[in-house]
């Protein structure tokens, strides 16, 4: 079992063995990965599960000729790395020549400084499993008393992780990385069994002291009860009220077409608008991963680049896309320090990472008491099934409730809402000021579409 | 072939885990070899290799199952594991007895062909070309294509403190394909990704040419679609398309752990009429050469076919080891995990509505109006609601009995019980589709199936007018 570690210098040293291995002609990038996680899931006041794990692993770019490829493996044992990198050599035999493939080199990055965010925390390591399980158990208890109509917790869960990284390549760029997150979760059901309605809350931060357990009981609670009696409305046209944690899984949506690479490729709604006018004036969409709160917020990206301010649209105007060293050179731009890896299982694609609207001043509530009428959305289901970020195809499951004459009506429920991504953005009617950083790439705040089709009776 | 841990180390094992006490213990190693090659924008891009190995370990006391896991197979590697999973568990009692270890392998479901790591690499990157060029040879509007192989070799042992010692040796290919078609409204894409649980004589039934030329068909008629209606409405299924639909509207909610947690509107329910009697749902995990077939599941039971609705009757859940010893009774087979570093819990294999006597033809020409879905991407389901959608890739409209115009994307939104009420004819041909089904932040490969279908009526969520 690995132990947790407070320094990452043995994982650089095994991802700089592996780049300056390189032969001549050769590049190398070399990517190791050391994660301590914990999870607790809680049932009906006993601890259901407690799983306590270490996990790491090697990645193993090399360019050669200009072709690529690329070897991982779940293990760190110097046998295994050294297996990896043998077969890493043998797959860029079988890609095709790319004159733009290649590994991050110090000259694409003259002059930007990494920035100084620290996203460690010591405490986390420190903290003893009885106090997490404590947390997790809280969380149930709490939900089941938030409110008398909750009458299940589906689930309660404490996890956390602390995860360290290092990337290394054989033209000299090195960077090591290591960040803490810990989250308690709920899912209440309240009704009964003829009227089920479920919700669930959370809570994120860096250490367990971060958590704030009682708001995720709430959450959860609030979420559910409220939802009791929902029907199923007539279809119509519809203003929309979107909550925070819906604004953010659609923001993702929008992210991923703003990539460099979809845009080489020609795989992007936004392809050849740059310049142009594609979403409301209000709308000015940021990935800053240099702001510490951002929980993907990061000194340097997954080629060992350091990560900048990266404004995409301005005043509604579309100025840029995220790139990485590769996509970059196919866009004829640098890299803005946007590669992502899903781990150490594959190389570096282009993404987001702290990607967020500029908050506009009202709250919800105010935002609601100045409504006559509208859908306000709780929460979406189907989001990868039923959005295209090439087409811009928009169709979602939802759920949430009517907003009539300035205030929150009746529960609404088995509806669909649609319209296409290019629509949603022109159509962003108003922001809220309630930028809430959530857990993922993006950030969520409370967001008004002028009108969406929903779909139902 | 060896053993992937010597007899005598997993009994130490065992042992270890069980020194505090407890009720039971568990040793489940995994030995994962992948290779995957991707084509896009014209070019192979990258062939790509993993290796993962490594031990889970449970120990279950009580309510409550510990777990650990390690990377490292020596003995030392796995007692810590052990020796990490009883603590979590909370063992403080004297040693629990573990019962002999006896083998107890199941048949194979299947014979695998052609196992990945004998073709070499050269062979599966030429597949790619080939989907490449056939795609674009469709039509000159097809502007990008990616195509991606994949294989994975996944040898499983488990032993356990009931005595049990298990092997598998489960081997599966993919082969996708995505085309983008550009048109006057803008781009659209298309999707094809065909698996099964065989090595490489996947192609020797599925050419890749083949794969490519449905994918760009998928992309050229949405190129042409008008947007999809909303509101209520009749629905057909293509066999094959809308398996998705019950995997969501009662598979989800037919597992025993979220029943257990009275979390599943089928809870209390067996026995009784939750479907029109035309539905006779099946998970069978021993269908030959699906993609959610096993010999054996993640805890060592040997792969099931349940029937779970019989004419419309529920029958049974699905079932994993630990939620059946809770009730006296035995795991249906359905104890499954993505890797060692998770716990199994019960999952679905290949769940199918069993085919009907009725000809597909006439099910849509007795359809005055209503939604022809051919291709599907994918669904969620809130079991303790019923409430699931599915997103719909390829669809037409049905008018005075006949297939018109091509709609474009849009999600379908219903209730498990009522759309399962809801199915007024049942058709006599059958096809299966593949997918990842995810559950609590695991992905494991299933597979659907179903007969040509109507449902009476199901919200169907478009941006046309209602």
């Amino acid at each position: 079992m690995p132990e947790p570690t407070t320094g990452h210098a043995d994982l650089l040293a095994v991802a700089r063995e592996v780049a300056t291995a390189a032969r001549p002609g050769e590049q190398i990038e070399a990517y190791a990965l050391r994660s301590h996680d914990t999870e607790i899931k809680v049932f009906g006041g006993d601890v259901e599960s407690l799983s306590v794990a270490g996990i790491d692993g090697v990645g193993v770019r090399v360019v050669v000729d200009h072709c690529t490829g690329y070897a991982w493996a779940g293990s760190l044992a110097p046998e295994v790395v050294a297996d990896t990198l043998a077969e890493a050599r043998d797959n860029a035999a079988f890609g095709a020549p790319d004159e733009h493939a290649g590994i991050a080199s110090p000259a694409d990055f003259a002059g930007i400084e990494a920035p100084a965010v620290d996203l460690w925390r010591d405490e986390l390591l420190a903290v003893p499993v009885s106090e997490k399980v404590a947390l997790a158990l809280e969380v149930e208890r709490a939900t089941l008393a938030a409110d008398p109509r909750v009458r299940g917790v589906e689930s309660a869960d404490y996890g956390d992780a602390a995860i360290e990284a290092a990337v290394a390549n054989s033209l000299g760029v090195e960077a090591t990385s290591r960040r803490c997150v810990a989250s308690v979760a709920a899912s209440a059901m309240a009704g009964d069994r003829d009227d089920t309605q479920t919700g669930s809350g959370f809570s994120v931060g860096r250490t367990p002291g971060e958590l704030d357990v009682d708001q995720a009981a709430r959450d959860a609670a609030l979420r559910s009860t409220r939802m009791l009696g929902a029907t199923q409305p007539a279809s119509r046209r519809v203003r929309v009220i979107l909550d925070p944690l819906v604004s953010r899984s659609i923001l993702g949506l929008i992210g991923s077409a703003l990539n460099g690479e979809a845009i080489a490729k020609g795989r992007s709604m936004f392809l050849g608008r740059e310049g142009e006018q594609v979403g409301a004036p209000a709308v000015n969409l940021i990935d800053d991963p240099t702001n510490p709160e951002a929980f993907g917020a990061a000194t340097h990206d997954a080629e060992g680049v350091p990560v900048r301010r990266n404004a995409l649209i301005v005043d509604g105007v579309l100025r840029g896309f995220l790139q990485n060293v590769y996509s970059g050179r196919r866009c004829g731009v640098a890299t803005t320090g946007s590669a992502v890896r899903g781990g150490f299982k594959s190389a570096p694609g282009v993404g987001a990472r702290a990607l967020h609207l500029a908050p506009g001043t009202r709250s919800l509530d105010e935002i609601v008491a100045a409504t006559p009428d509208a859908l306000f959305v709780q929460s979406v289901s189907g989001l990868h099934s039923g959005t295209n970020p090439v087409s811009g195809d928009f169709s979602v499951g939802a759920e949430g409730l009517v907003v009539r004459d300035g205030a929150f009506a009746e529960p609404v429920r088995e509806i669909t809402i649609a319209a296409t991504l290019q629509r949603i953005l022109l159509d962003v009617a108003e922001i809220g000021g309630d930028l809430t950083w959530l857990p993922g790439s993006a950030a969520g705040l409370t967001v008004v579409i002028s009108e969406m089709q929903m779909s139902g009776s | 072939m060896t053993q992937l841990v010597d007899e005598t180390v997993l009994d130490r094992t065992l042992h270890t885990a069980l020194r505090t006490g407890g009720d039971f213990a568990e040793v489940f190693v995994e030995d994962r070899r992948t290779t995957a090659a991707r084509l896009d924008d014209r070019r192979v891009e990258e062939m790509v290799s993993g290796r993962e190995r490594g031990a889970g370990i449970r120990v279950v006391r009580g309510a409550t199952t510990g777990f650990a896991h390690t990377a490292d197979l020596s003995e030392d590697g796995l007692r810590e594991a052990a020796e990490a999973a009883a603590a979590a568990a909370r063992g403080d009692a004297g040693p629990t007895n573990v019962v002999g270890l006896t083998r107890q392998d199941a048949p194979r479901p299947h014979e695998v062909a052609v196992l990945p790591e004998s073709v070499e690499k050269a062979r599966k990157a030429e597949l790619l070309a080939r989907a490449d060029d056939a795609a674009r040879s469709e039509s000159d509007t097809i502007r990008q294509v990616s195509a991606s192989y994949a294989d994975a070799r996944r040898r499983i042992l488990v032993a356990n403190s009931d005595g049990l010692l298990a092997e598998d040796d489960q081997v599966r290919t993919r082969f996708f394909v995505n085309c983008v078609a550009v048109a006057d409204t803008g781009m659209q894409t298309g999707t094809e990704a065909p698996g099964r649980s065989v090595g490489f004589e996947l192609f020797d039934e599925i050419a890749p040419e083949e794969v490519a030329r449905i994918a760009a068909q998928r992309a050229l008629t949405a190129a042409r679609a008008r947007p999809a209606p909303s509101g209520k409405l009749p629905v057909v299924l293509k066999r094959g398309a809308g398996g998705v639909l019950f995997h969501e509207a009662c598979g989800h909610g037919l597992e025993a752990d979220l029943v257990g947690r009275d979390a599943s509107v089928f809870g209390g329910q067996v026995g009784e009429m939750v479907a029109s009697p035309l539905v006779t749902v099946v998970d069978d995990g021993t269908y030959a050469r699906e993609w959610g077939t096993y010999a054996i599941d993640d805890e060592g039971t040997p792969a099931q076919r349940n029937v779970l609705i019989e004419n419309g009757v529920l029958t049974d859940y699905m079932w994993d080891l630990q939620r059946a010893r809770k009730e006296g009774r035995r795991s249906s087979g359905n104890g499954r995990r993505e890797t060692y570093q998770h716990l199994p819990m019960v999952r679905m294999t290949n769940t199918y509505l069993l085919a009907g006597e009725e000809d597909p033809d006439e099910i849509i020409s007795q359809t005055p109006y209503g939604l022809y879905c051919v291709a599907l991407g994918g669904g969620q389901v809130n079991t303790a609601t019923g409430d699931f959608v599915f997103g719909i890739t390829e669809a037409y409209m049905i008018e005075n009995g006949e297939i018109t115009e091509p709609v474009r994307a849009a999600q379908l939104i219903g209730n498990g019980p009522e759309a399962l009420r809801g199915v007024d004819a049942v058709g006599s041909d059958f096809d299966t589709w593949a997918g990842t089904c995810g559950k609590d932040g695991q992905g494991v490969p299933v597979s659907s199936g179903q007969p040509t279908l109507r449902v009476a009526e199901l919200t169907v969520g478009g941006t046309a007018g209602a």
